[in-house]
């Protein structure tokens, strides 16, 4: 290897884990944060939706208010991932519910008067947080944020529809909408049916940010939201009363890892600054600027946080021109540096998983050749592994590599083994059986043969199988996203939990751009390496000197 | 130098199939001797023994007096010629070099020349075809490229597998003359797999006629013509001259 290429290799580890400390081990992380004290950063985090994004990012603009250091980490995919990070020290700080604490990560049920109260439960996951993962909520923000069933006006008078109740008793006449999350789980439709005999004629599966308009457009006539989504007010819709207290309280409050508690005291007393501050009218106003006002998030926190008087004067930028009604090409304009610093790190991403993966698959490919019985084990163990949806793949990663690029390289590395390997072995194994043959009984070594003849001649195979798994690992990519790797997934995550188009396109037109101009570099490689009489471009007869008659 | 070659009492099976049941052979050094017989005599398999593609189960495979087991596999085919019925040319390499493959096995630093010698003697212009793709050639040009590729080392010992079968006929004419022609200016025992007798005949000093693993009879084409020991070679002869008739008629 050359050095100006191993200085490629360095230096792109370098720009993609430059914000990414984090992904070291947690001891050797903890001493340098220890040598360093605050120079060193606060990850902060959050799930992939409008509200989380939003208080995240109020947490980040009033930790670098009082001076500390903030690293973002948006849309981390769901609580399993977040708090998985959490724990293992890859972040520090998200925004959490109660509710979902005890029920999605504890999986416990303590007795109904402990649900019952809100100070109970939030005491409850305390101490069983603190026990058992040395994980700690700082006090309640001072909003619950819980399952609201919801129905439109209309529907509630039709069918006289007041609680969850009345809800159960008319339930056989109607067809609700549930988000797949919500239809599983024991504290979602499990538990409904259960405690109110709840049992629609059809449930239909619908993703988050659907449901509103299959609601409003009369295609379902109930489904799950959370109470204070900005759409409830915005479509005036109606929220049945949890008459048995089924739910749990859902108080959000921040989630710390141990090592914010421990080095970072300043920051948790800065955090507090936002306990019992939020009601839940001011967070179904502020989730509408998002998700109905199409606002920047990073905006309608700092409004936010001014209006608390928690930003001094000085630190309010000027408001950006409006851009929520900006047509889809103006939008991509105005992004272009920040989504051309996305591709570029997506394009890293892509290139140092590809090039791991060829460094080791193509080898791979030529020493099965010449152990065929062990080619096809090995290689379906490969393929298995292309079954596991990336987001699963992603999952488990986190416990052994936490969040970010590295654990984002070697899940994408995986992927992009199989297609390069089954092509090089395949290739290799059925090159031109005549001329192996014919080489082997000249007195060729096998060595010989396979870099004279069948490496050659397999070249074009072994190089369609490098595009395929080029393109399939820019898609792969915009999944690395959810485990806080950033790239183009990361508009497209955050585009989804928003349900805002233009951002969802703003990552899925230049990835959809890259596989191609990706896609259509590697061809030209395809042809540099074509075995010489099938190269058409490249044909030159005349390079024979010694053809010419003496 | 050409070498001679004999092959004593040789047995060999795959799986329960007996390919080759105590076979004896022997070729002076010099001569051309032709193994005859139809698909699955273990004509084939016999040669193959020669330069070890195929180690017998049982019985001895002399090259130059002495046991194959006792060479490298390796050294032993640089030092023999081999063609097969499918010329089998590296599709990728020019014709110059696929001649010179043995040469540059050998690291010889004249191996270009050599090629270009041997590439005479089959009647290709080194000029016109020297920089062409396999893929640019006749099937006729391929099997004499071939052919050039197995002398260009000036190995002892040639081994041709069906060289010609796959040509037309006059092709297959043309390059029997060229055989011919080669085998008189360059002195290289030759042992030629085929499963026509007239060529067999044309070529080869000693007809070696073989099935299902046993020799029937070998000598002088003529010997055979005049006395053939067995109805399956009598049968042989009838089935060639009733072609060739038919051809005159």
């Amino acid at each position: 290897m050359t050095h100006n290429r191993r200085l490629f290799l360095v230096s792109s580890l370098a720009f993609l884990c430059g914000r990414d400390a984090v992904s070291q081990t947690d001891t050797a992380r903890l001493q340098a944060r220890n040598a360093d004290g605050n120079s060193q950063r606060i990850t902060v985090a959050s799930k992939p939706f409008g509200e989380s994004y939003l208080l995240a990012e109020m947490f980040a603009q009033l930790l670098e208010s009082r001076g500390f250091r903030v690293e973002r980490r948006p849309g981390l995919g769901a609580t399993e991932i977040a708090f998985e990070a959490l724990r293992n020290g890859s972040i520090d700080v998200y925004p959490e519910y109660t509710g979902t604490g005890l029920v999605a990560i504890l999986h416990d049920s303590p007795p109904d008067s402990v649900t019952a109260d809100a100070r109970a439960v939030f005491n409850h996951v305390v101490r069983r947080f603190a026990d058992a993962y040395d994980v700690h909520w700082l006090p309640p923000l001072g909003f619950q944020n819980t399952y609201a069933i919801a129905v439109t006006r209309e529907t509630a008078r039709k069918y006289g529809l007041r609680t969850l109740t009345d809800l159960a008793r008319e339930s056989s006449r109607l067809t609700a909408g549930f988000t797949p999350d919500f239809i599983g789980r024991n504290d979602g439709l499990v538990g409904l049916s259960r405690v109110y005999g709840l049992h629609p004629r059809a449930v239909r599966p619908l993703a988050p940010a659907i449901k509103y308009q299959a609601l409003v457009s009369g295609a379902v006539d109930v489904i799950d939201g959370y109470s204070t989504d900005g759409l409830l007010a915005r479509y005036n819709l109606m929220t049945l009363t949890d008459d048995r207290h089924f739910f749990p309280p859902y108080e959000a409050a921040a989630l710390t890892s141990r090592r914010l508690i421990r080095d970072f005291p300043a920051a948790v007393g800065t955090l507090t600054l936002l306990s019992d501050r939020l009601d839940e009218q001011t967070m179904r106003r502020l989730n509408q600027r998002i998700e109905v006002g199409r606002e920047d998030v990073a905006r309608v926190a700092r409004d936010e946080l001014t209006d608390l008087g928690l930003l001094g004067a000085a630190t309010v930028a000027p408001r950006v021109a409006g851009s929520n009604a900006d047509g889809l090409w103006r939008y991509l304009i105005n992004r272009r540096s920040s989504i051309f610093s996305l591709a570029l790190r997506h394009l890293l991403l892509v290139a140092l998983a590809l090039l791991a993966a060829v460094v080791v698959a193509v080898p791979l490919g030529l020493v099965l050749e010449r152990a065929r019985g062990a080619a096809e084990p090995i290689i379906g163990a490969l393929g298995v592994l292309q079954t596991i949806p990336s987001i699963a793949l992603l999952a488990f990663m986190i416990p052994l590599l936490g969040v970010g690029v590295i654990p984002a390289l070697v899940a994408l590395w995986l992927y992009a083994l199989y297609p390069i390997a089954r092509a090089t072995y395949s290739g290799v194994r059925n090159a031109d059986p005549e001329a192996v043959a014919a080489a082997e009984a000249l007195g060729t070594t096998a060595a010989q043969r396979l870099l004279w003849v069948r490496l050659p001649l397999a070249a074009p195979i072994i190089m369609a199988g490098i595009r395929t798994a080029a393109v399939i690992t820019v898609g792969a990519a915009t999944l690395a996203a959810f485990i806080g790797a950033g790239g183009l997934g990361e508009p497209i995550v955050a585009g989804l939990a928003l349900a805002d188009t233009r951002m969802i396109l703003s990552g899925a037109l230049p990835a959809a751009l890259l596989a191609l101009a990706v896609d259509g570099a590697l061809a030209l490689v395809e042809r540099l390496v074509a075995p010489a009489h099938q190269r058409r471009f490249f044909r030159r007869r005349e390079a024979i000197g010694e053809a010419r008659p003496a | 130098m050409p070498s001679a070659l004999a092959a004593r009492n040789v047995t060999h099976r795959f799986g329960d199939v007996v390919a080759l049941d105590g076979v004896s052979v022997d070729v002076p050094p010099g001569t051309a001797t032709a193994l005859v017989g139809e698909s699955g005599s273990g004509k084939t398999t016999l040669l193959r023994c020669f330069n070890r593609l195929i180690d017998p189960e049982r019985g001895e495979i002399l090259v130059g007096d002495k046991d194959v087991r006792a060479q490298d596999p390796i050294a032993l085919r640089r030092s023999m010629g081999y063609v097969q019925q499918h010329g089998g040319l590296l599709p990728h390499w020019r014709v110059l070099r696929n001649v010179a493959l043995v040469p540059i096995l050998q690291e010889r630093s004249d191996a270009r020349v050599a090629a270009r010698e041997a590439l005479k003697l089959v009647g290709l212009p080194v000029a016109q075809f020297g920089a062409r793709f396999p893929h640019e050639l006749s099937g006729g040009q391929r099997q004499r490229v071939a052919l050039a590729r197995s002398i260009a080392a000036t190995p002892g010992v040639i081994l041709l597998d069906e060289p010609f079968g796959a040509l037309d006929a006059i092709s297959r004419a043309e390059l029997q003359e060229v055989l011919s022609e080669l085998r008189r200016r360059v002195a290289v025992t030759t042992l030629l797999v085929t499963h026509d007798l007239a060529e067999a005949g044309r070529l080869a000093d000693q007809v070696v006629v073989m099935k299902k693993g046993k020799v029937e009879q070998r000598g002088p084409l003529r010997d055979l013509v005049h006395s053939p020991a067995t109805q399956y070679v009598a049968h042989l002869i009838d089935r060639a001259r009733t072609g060739l008739e038919a051809l005159l008629a």
